[in-house]
């Protein structure tokens, strides 16, 4: 069991960072649950490998420190450490039978004989292993052998974590659903932290209770999925998971509206009043499948020009024009489009206003 | 201008690559070919090129037999799923590196250079070198000298399928953008459905070295052809499970058995195997005149902005895509429901034998 804790953990790989952009991991404080899954989720470059190697003992950090259970762990190397690791590539031995790859790490642990038998045996049930132990891990294909991979992690009784590195990435596309699968059917068994680090949205979404995001260095939103693709926190969010994205309009505020070219358009019951009160970048954001679009000419709504029409057979994406700004609309595949002007319908639940970046959201509003 | 296959075949060591094949893409057309790893997309494109010379066949460029010319005596440009660049050269020697080739004068090989980068939006890189970017910057290096060259002929395999999701996502809409104005016969090969939706033209339907159906993308989408066209024309693909029809009444697998819509009504008694589209599997009791299957989750596999449920029926792995991010634990019990209007049915062989109509299902929004 391990609850892992970064305390003021940053790293630069610059000798001596003198300014914020020296950082690869800008100072962050975050504490990973014990018996969550988490994904940790950013695009190449943001800083979620950095943060990996430091977890897993790699990488020293230039300042701040990696707690397990409340235990400074910081200045430990990996075997001293009660984590496992997957990585892209299977991590066995081929020469050897799955029974002695799997058995190996408790070898080195020096268990008893028997109780090595047990365990081994208790895993590769789990794994769908049990009718292979003796063959050898050569010939198996790479799904088996990621299985393995993962199992020589899970037999370990001093395990508490497992750290996870796009471990799907050589995968064949068909075989990936039954291991994500077997995943989650391992989580829910072994109840260790589990963090899985990937860029790939569907990889994250699919894996995670918890979803780390990260971008440029910084973690940008924990939450569950369904928030992420909901109540996004920053705009990169918005942006970066789902397809198409998040649409993004600057505006100003008045009351409980964003105001964009002179249209009133009304925001979530959970953004604060006093939102538009201060001096800074506001932006109203809205997920494409959220808008609607209207044609009947009636008074509500934005006008707007389409501009583009693309049939992806199960539903349209429509480009369109309010003023300077483009927006992607989501609609169903039935919905005709009997005009290129037509007016846009801001549902306001899920109308969300942006502050430098950031949501602006009430601090009691029912999050997760 | 059109690029024509007349009978090409390909046949290495007794192994059928590409069965007879007669194909014509017209000037200034795009193409894409679609088809799973192994359909014979790079066989095709190769054979195109003339990196490869057919078993039989002619391949006529122009009106012009040119089967047996080398590549580099034909106007063509490849680019593949690996981006390729010279390391040693800047960005703007890579794009620039066709021109010289063919001794372009400095001018307007600048010109040129410069044009297309910033189509591709590299001109702020032209002076770094390869190492020095990202998988997608290199990716429109590699693309940018294939536009350079101003070639009739322009081959893609798979050019985006190394890249980071979102990269792909954006690189597409300004590729569709790029090869439009390129003026060349465009192919484009893809084992992405999605891709094929929206790089829009003329879509080729690959299966097993021969061409399943050609037409444009949504066309096929709504009205494959057959079953396996209609599997390869979707992700997730459509869903398939065998029943009947008798008396007028449909039965999907061991489900309930519903009075058959108006678009099969007309068809007559016997097996058949039904095709449903993975949006059109709703979740939730149906009404009664839909299907209700009660089921498991498989896996539900969420992808952003939908979620993929997964479960079996009928002895087939079914997927049910909903909108929206729905958190369901494996082996959850779920109630699916498919409207019968919404069903595609095929003969025992996979020939479609009846579409549904969509107006009849009305608008859902």
């Amino acid at each position: 069991m391990a609850r892992i804790e970064l305390s003021r953990l940053a790293h630069s790989y610059e000798g001596r960072p003198t300014g914020e952009s020296d950082y690869a991991l800008k100072p962050t404080d975050h504490v990973w649950d014990d018996g969550v899954a988490y994904a940790l989720l950013g695009p190449s470059g943001c800083g979620k490998t950095t943060m990996l190697n430091i977890m897993s003992g790699l990488l020293r950090p230039t300042e701040g420190k990696v707690l397990f259970d409340g235990r400074d762990v910081t200045e430990l190397a990996t075997e001293e450490r009660n984590i496992a690791q997957v990585f892209q590539f299977p991590v066995v031995y081929d020469t050897m039978t799955v029974f002695d790859n799997l058995a190996f790490p408790l070898r080195n642990q020096k268990l008893p004989e028997m109780e090595i038998r047990n365990r081994v045996a208790e895993i590769a049930e789990m794994l769908d292993l049990a009718l292979c132990l003796e063959q050898r891990v050569g010939a198996l294909a790479s799904d088996a052998r990621q299985k393995i991979s993962l199992g020589r992690g899970l037999v370990r009784t001093d395990v508490a974590a497992i750290l996870f590195d796009e471990p799907l990435t050589v995968i064949d596309p068909h075989l990936k659903n039954s291991l994500r699968r077997k995943l989650e059917e391992v989580h829910r068994e072994s109840r260790l932290t589990l963090i899985y680090v990937t860029h790939d949205q569907t990889e994250a979404l699919t894996f995670a209770d918890r979803v780390v995001v990260m971008h440029g260095g910084e973690i940008v939103q924990v939450d569950t999925p369904q928030a992420l693709f909901e109540r996004p926190a920053h705009t990169f969010v918005g942006h970066f998971v789902g397809s198409p994205g998040m649409n993004f309009l600057e505006c100003e505020v008045d009351g409980d509206c964003a105001v964009v070219g002179g249209h009133r358009i009304r925001l979530a019951a959970d953004t604060p009043t006093d939102a538009g009160s201060t001096g800074a970048s506001l932006e109203l954001g809205i997920r494409p499948e959220f808008l609607e679009m209207v044609f009947d000419g009636r008074e509500h709504g934005v006008p707007a020009k389409i501009t583009r029409v693309d049939d992806l057979g199960s539903s349209k994406i429509v480009t369109a024009a309010v003023g300077a700004d483009t927006l992607t609309v989501r609609l169903a595949e039935e919905v005709v489009i009997s005009d290129e002007n037509c007016r846009l319908v801001f549902p306001p639940e899920h109308s969300l206003l942006y502050r430098n970046s950031r949501l602006c959201l009430k601090p009691t509003a029912g999050r997760p | 201008m059109p690029l024509i296959f007349d009978s090409i075949s390909k046949i290495v060591s007794s192994e059928v690559h590409i069965h007879p094949m007669d194909l014509r893409l017209e000037s200034g057309s795009f193409n894409t070919l679609l088809g799973r790893t192994g359909a014979g997309k790079t066989t095709l494109l190769r054979l195109m090129a003339g990196l490869e010379r057919p078993t039989t066949g002619r391949v006529l460029m122009a009106g012009e037999d040119v089967t047996g010319v080398a590549v580099r005596r034909r106007n063509v440009a490849m680019v593949y799923q690996q981006f390729v660049n010279y390391p040693n050269f800047t960005v703007f020697r890579n794009i620039a590196s066709p021109l010289e080739v063919s001794r372009v004068d400095g001018g307007k090989i600048e010109r040129r250079v410069r044009q297309v980068a910033r189509m591709m939006h590299l001109e702020d890189l032209l002076d770094r070198l390869p190492a020095e970017l990202s998988g997608g910057q290199q990716q429109r290096v590699a693309l940018a000298r294939a536009l350079v060259k101003q070639a009739d002929l322009l081959l893609l395999d798979e050019p985006l399928a190394n890249l980071d999701f979102k990269l792909r996502e954006e690189l597409r809409i300004e590729l569709r953008r790029a090869l439009a104005e390129s003026g060349a016969i465009v192919v484009y090969a893809t084992a992405d459905p999605q891709e094929a939706l929206i790089l829009g033209g003329n879509t080729i339907i690959v299966d097993g070295g021969r061409v399943l159906q050609q037409g444009a993308a949504a066309e096929i989408y709504r009205r494959p052809t057959s079953l396996r066209a209609a599997r390869l024309m979707g992700d997730p693909p459509m869903n398939v499970v065998p029943g009947r029809i008798d008396d007028a009444y449909m039965r999907m697998g061991d489900d309930h058995p519903v009075e058959a819509p108006d678009h099969l009504r007309a068809l007559p008694d016997g097996p058949y195997l039904f095709g449903v589209r993975p949006h059109h599997v709703r979740m939730g009791r149906g009404e009664l005149s839909e299907i209700t299957i009660h089921t498991r989750v498989d896996l539900a596999e969420i992808s952003g902005s939908e979620t993929a449920i997964h479960f079996e029926h009928g002895g087939s792995s079914w997927v049910s895509l909903q909108d929206g991010v729905h958190p369901l634990e494996v082996d959850e019990s779920i109630d699916a429901r498919v409207d019968p209007r919404r069903v595609f049915a095929f003969d025992p062989d996979g020939e479609l034998v009846a579409t549904p109509d969509h107006a009849s299902a009305g608008r859902q929004v």
